[in-house]
């Protein structure tokens, strides 16, 4: 009979949190940057643009290299978080870093082009009523690039499900601290006669992608309804 | 209110100066699309800022380049209601309505969202999604939402263009409304001589991104006239009408007009084209029109084949266009008495 092993759940576990801790950590920044990317005339604009999107070009290892550099004992920031004790490699901090710099792009693309179709004239109206920028932001742009919002969280939860490449490589693949599905499945098809385990993790892996649209959908059109 | 503006602004190729400094209640800026009426507009808001000069409301300054003053829009307290009225799309009539109105200090409410709720009949609407609005709900929404900010001015960029006609003479008269009763200054943007003349009483005229001149809406009625194939429409304010047989009665200063239409106001503007108007020498005995004015000639004034005889009827001027031959024959001059013969069905009610 197929059944799933204990460690079967801690990877499931794992990648849950993964991509929620990811997906939720990363959205005010990407509100944020893709807000800066729209609104705003700051100088070197194309530069962030290109570092933002640069990890949907790279190849997800080589993301994983360059953070590791980084985040390593000597790395930049790795030495500095040293100072407090945090260790960021093999760690499910890691997992969740890999996943927040891979899936980020998709999330301010989402957004941006959210926030790129709301009629200015809503700002405009709202700073003659009264409103400062900020709550022309909070009360107008913010609500009105909701579903925009909502469907980059999507995409990047997704992504972070099946984020293999940019984690294996900075979070390592310890079962039950850095080990996901993706990499519990790696595993199963490395070892002799684990094929029947590996399908079994496939399968949840459909499951779970197939629930995420199927909520994701469903909040879209409630957002519609509106 | 007092406005001072002297500004200028370079957007792209085009360049937009204003230099001008009234004092009015209800003014207008008159002009054809893209001559920059919008463009002022976004200035004096704040939406847009000039290059240089400065910009004094009353007492306020709110621009002034060399002092290196420059309210923000949410500062200047200048109430925009737009072409396309810009209704927060995820709110409802309610919330809208009170966008501006929660955002002033208690000091600065002048009035209650009540009496403008119930000035222009939003009450039913008050829970609807403004996406199940009609055009004339969504402009009179607008209008609230804006007069509920408490601005110290109102700019109306057409707020009337992109209904049909028969909508905006429904709305029409909540404007004329609400302006006189809470006493807002109003600067009123449009390339509508009509609209112009029923909601402004002084004119800047702008083109090619200049205030050309400053006038009296009369008086820019009276001058756009000779343009071809335009028609001067006589404006007639009337009071309640009494019935006379099937038709009704209405008073006009000193004199009474016979008219097949029937208003409800306790005043009512009615449109008279002047080439609907015959004169004659003498007083005809019987005819088949129902009103016989007698009038003495003010002014006469020849453009081409057209004639522009400006009459006066007892207490109340009245333009009549007539060709050159008929003045001739009619041996037309100045102090001359005629008597002007009006059909009843000529008069078509506006407001």
């Amino acid at each position: 009979m197929l059944e799933l092993q204990p460690s079967d759940f801690d990877a499931i576990r794992l990648s849950l949190k993964v991509a929620t801790s990811a997906t939720l950590l990363s959205t005010p920044l990407g509100i944020g940057v893709a807000y800066l990317l729209v609104h705003t005339r700051i100088p070197g604009k194309s530069i962030i643009e290109g570092i933002v999107n640069l990890p949907l070009v790279l190849p997800p290892v080589v993301v994983g290299y360059l953070l590791l550099v980084l985040f390593g004992r000597r790395g930049l920031i790795g030495s500095w978080l040293m100072e407090y004790n945090i260790q960021v490699i093999f760690t499910l901090t890691g997992a969740i870093i890999a996943s927040s710099v891979v899936g980020f792009p998709l999330l301010v693309r989402s957004i941006r082009l959210g926030m790129e179709s709301i009629d200015p004239s809503y700002r405009r109206a709202a700073r003659t009523l009264g409103a400062s920028a900020w709550g022309a932001f909070f009360t107008v742009t913010l609500p009105l690039s909701g579903k925009a919002v909502f469907a980059g969280m999507t995409l990047m939860f997704a992504r972070s499900l099946g984020e293999f490449g940019a984690t294996i490589i900075l979070a390592g693949n310890i079962p039950g601290v850095t080990q996901t599905i993706p990499l519990a499945i790696y595993e199963y098809t490395s070892t002799p006669g684990g094929d029947r385990m590996a399908m079994m993790l496939c399968l949840v892996s459909i499951l779970l992608s197939f629930i995420v649209l199927l909520i994701s959908g469903a909040a879209s059109r409630s957002l519609d309804r509106k | 209110m007092q406005l001072a503006v002297s500004i200028r602004k370079k957007l792209g190729t085009f360049h937009f100066a204003a230099e001008f400094d009234l004092i009015g209640q209800r003014i207008g800026l008159f002009g054809p699309s893209g001559s920059g009426k919008s463009t002022l507009m976004h200035l004096l808001a704040g939406l847009l800022r000039p290059d240089s000069g400065s910009i004094r409301l009353d007492s306020t300054v709110l621009f002034d380049s060399t002092r290196g003053i420059n309210l923000r829009p949410e500062q200047r307290r200048i109430g925009v209601v737009f072409q396309h009225s810009h209704l927060f799309p995820h709110m409802n009539v309610r919330r809208n309505l009170l966008y501006g109105w929660r955002r002033i200090p208690e000091s600065d409410r002048h009035f209650e969202p009540e009496s403008i709720i119930e000035v222009l009949h939003l009450g039913h609407l008050l829970d609807r999604g403004v996406n199940l609005l009609s055009g004339g709900e969504r402009q009179r929404v607008a209008l609230g939402r804006t007069l509920l900010s408490c601005p110290r001015l109102i700019l109306m960029d057409e707020p009337l263009s992109g209904l049909d006609e028969s909508l905006k003479f429904q709305i029409m008269p909540y404007l004329n409304t609400v302006f006189s009763r809470f006493g807002i200054p109003l600067l009123f943007i449009s390339h509508s001589l009509l609209e112009m003349r029923l909601m402004t009483e002084q004119v800047l005229v702008v083109d090619h991104g200049e205030i050309k001149r400053r006038i009296v809406t009369e008086e820019l009625a009276q001058s756009a006239w000779g343009a071809p194939g335009q028609a001067y429409v006589n404006l007639l304010r009337l009071g309640r009408p009494q019935p006379q047989g099937d038709l009704w009665r209405y008073q006009w200063g000193d004199a009474g007009l016979v008219l097949t239409e029937h208003a409800e106001q306790e005043e009512n503007i009615f449109e008279l084209d002047a080439r609907d108007i015959l004169l004659f020498k003498r007083h005809p005995e019987a005819t088949s029109a129902r009103n016989l004015l007698s009038c003495t000639v003010r002014k006469l004034f020849t453009v081409g084949n057209r004639v522009r005889v400006e009459l006066q009827c007892g207490t109340q001027p009245l333009i009549v266009e007539i060709v050159p031959e008929s003045m001739r024959e009619l041996g037309l001059e100045e102090n001359k008495e005629v008597v002007a013969v009006i059909k009843a069905s000529a008069f078509r009610g506006l407001l």
